[in-house]
């Protein structure tokens, strides 16, 4: 916030005649971050749990998502561009690549979640007669929960980041000022794009945190 | 199925020359040429050093584990025959670390196998309620706490109600209290032992420690490298004449603690 005042009064102004702009593309931005994690969840987390019970899936799955968080995220956008049905210009194929990168820690700590409860507690599960299923949704995922909201939490916070830079492949959000703010050497449109970013960031970050708190047992 | 009610033979539980080995190859060799009845009622005690195969044994007779060789019968049935679940649902479990679910309360750790079994809602109250005064805790205080809230041996008392809640004929237990301090663990052993007398249970106990295994068995099998070194009442067994025996016994006389 600094940053803007001190900036000259210029950079304040440009925040409040544009208050309406600066808003929906916060809203956009935010959309774009909502859709993919909703999707990154609903693939990781399953996904997690799966590779859970074949471990000739585990090291393949956390391999492929590891190999995708190592490209750096406007190389994948370009990646994307030519590949037909997910590709092109536009916000589907960012969605792509924002559920690339939101998927590694999301798998690895659903897994690392399940996996690392008490074996006291698996094997006295187990000799109740409990079923696999019956410890995997009433013993495992309860307590594993917490685990895999911290990965939902630094995934997020990844994607809002990595969100700004999909405004490079047309998809729109707060990086559109970002850019814009880049090639008109404009600190304002900077700032109009990266402050609301880091403000959505840090909010995430509290709201997550405090549902993580409330879950975690023990 | 049909071998149900044909060939019960009155020992709840028989090991048939079993053995278990771990399938690497070589393969180890965890148990061997086991053989023994334990009859309905009686409470046999596995008294061994670590890694004798006392735990590997309550495995089998869970159906956790599965014989290399020869064959479990439970109520007359070879474990390899039974349902696992339903086998292990009609036999209590109790270890070391009591195991609790610390994400359920004292009330949903005891209800677990009454709920798995579709009991009605008043009857797992009433039964809760029933096991918590048995082991000794007051519900009113208890029910609602979870595992965390608790202190060691106050979880090894739930962990004992949890197993005893769906009324089984069998209770397995490994080392219940092993990692309790020696005033908590004396005192254990002198409430289960009367619990075990009133109960009937038909009771197969681990343990390497020599005085629990005297105050708690009306049998005592000494395991030594997966072999069964001895076997005799608690009277019989000190008077025995064997290396691993007198092993045992002179731990016993060395020191006022527990012998490990």
């Amino acid at each position: 916030m600094n940053f803007a005042v001190i900036q000259t009064s210029s950079g304040w102004i440009f925040f409040t005649e544009h208050r309406a702009e600066i808003l929906s593309t916060t809203l956009d931005h935010l959309m774009l971050v909502v859709i993919a994690m909703t999707i990154a969840i609903l693939i990781g987390v399953p996904l997690g749990m799966l590779i859970v019970q074949r471990p000739a899936l585990r090291a393949i799955a956390l391999g492929i998502a590891s190999i995708f968080q190592t490209i750096p995220s406007l190389a994948l956008f370009g990646f994307l561009i030519p590949i037909p049905f997910i590709g092109g210009i536009g916000k589907r194929t960012a969605i792509v690549a924002l559920v690339l990168y939101a998927l590694l820690p999301i798998l690895r700590n659903t897994y690392v979640g399940l996996t690392g409860i008490d074996p006291a507690v698996l094997e006295a599960a187990e000799a109740m007669g409990m079923t696999r299923a019956q410890i995997l949704w009433r013993v495992r995922f309860p307590l594993a929960l917490a685990v895999i909201l911290a990965g939902i939490r630094t995934a997020t916070i990844i994607t809002i980041g990595v969100a700004t830079i999909a405004a490079a492949i047309g998809a729109g959000g707060l990086g559109t000022f970002i850019f814009r703010g880049v090639a008109l050497v404009s600190d304002s449109l900077i700032l109009a794009g990266a402050i609301p970013a880091a403000l959505l960031a840090l909010l995430a970050d509290f709201l997550l945190g405090l549902l993580e708190r409330r879950l975690r047992v023990a | 199925m049909n071998t149900k009610t044909a060939s019960f033979s009155g020992n709840l539980i028989e090991f048939h020359d079993v053995a278990y080995y771990i399938n690497v190859i070589p393969a180890r060799v965890i148990v061997s040429g086991i053989s023994l009845a334990i009859p309905q009622g009686e409470t046999v005690v596995l008294l061994g050093r670590s890694g004798s195969g006392k735990t590997t044994l309550l495995k089998l007779i869970n159906g956790m584990l599965l014989p290399s060789k020869g064959q479990i019968r439970v109520e007359g049935r070879a474990t390899t025959d039974w349902d696992p679940i339903r086998l292990r649902r009609g036999i209590g479990y109790v270890i070391q670390e009591a195991g609790l679910f610390p994400h359920f309360t004292v009330a949903e750790n005891i209800s677990l196998v009454p709920t798995l079994e579709k009991w009605d809602e008043p009857r797992i109250a009433a039964r809760v309620e029933e096991m918590l005064q048995l082991v000794g805790l007051d519900p009113r205080e208890f029910a609602k706490r979870r595992p965390r809230e608790l202190s060691g041996g106050q979880r090894q008392r739930v962990g004992v109600a949890r197993a005893l809640a769906a009324d089984p004929p069998i209770l397995l237990m490994d080392e219940p209290f092993g990692a309790l301090d020696p005033v908590t663990r004396a005192e254990l052993q002198r409430e289960f032992s009367a619990l075990a007398r009133r109960l009937g249970k038909t009771i197969v106990f681990v343990t390497h420690d020599l005085r629990e295994a005297l105050l708690l068995g009306s049998r005592i099998i000494l395991l030594e490298a997966g072999h069964i070194a001895a076997s005799a009442t608690p009277q019989e067994f000190l008077q025995l004449d064997h290396p691993e025996v007198r092993a045992f016994t002179s731990s016993l006389s060395v020191g006022p603690g527990s012998p490990s």
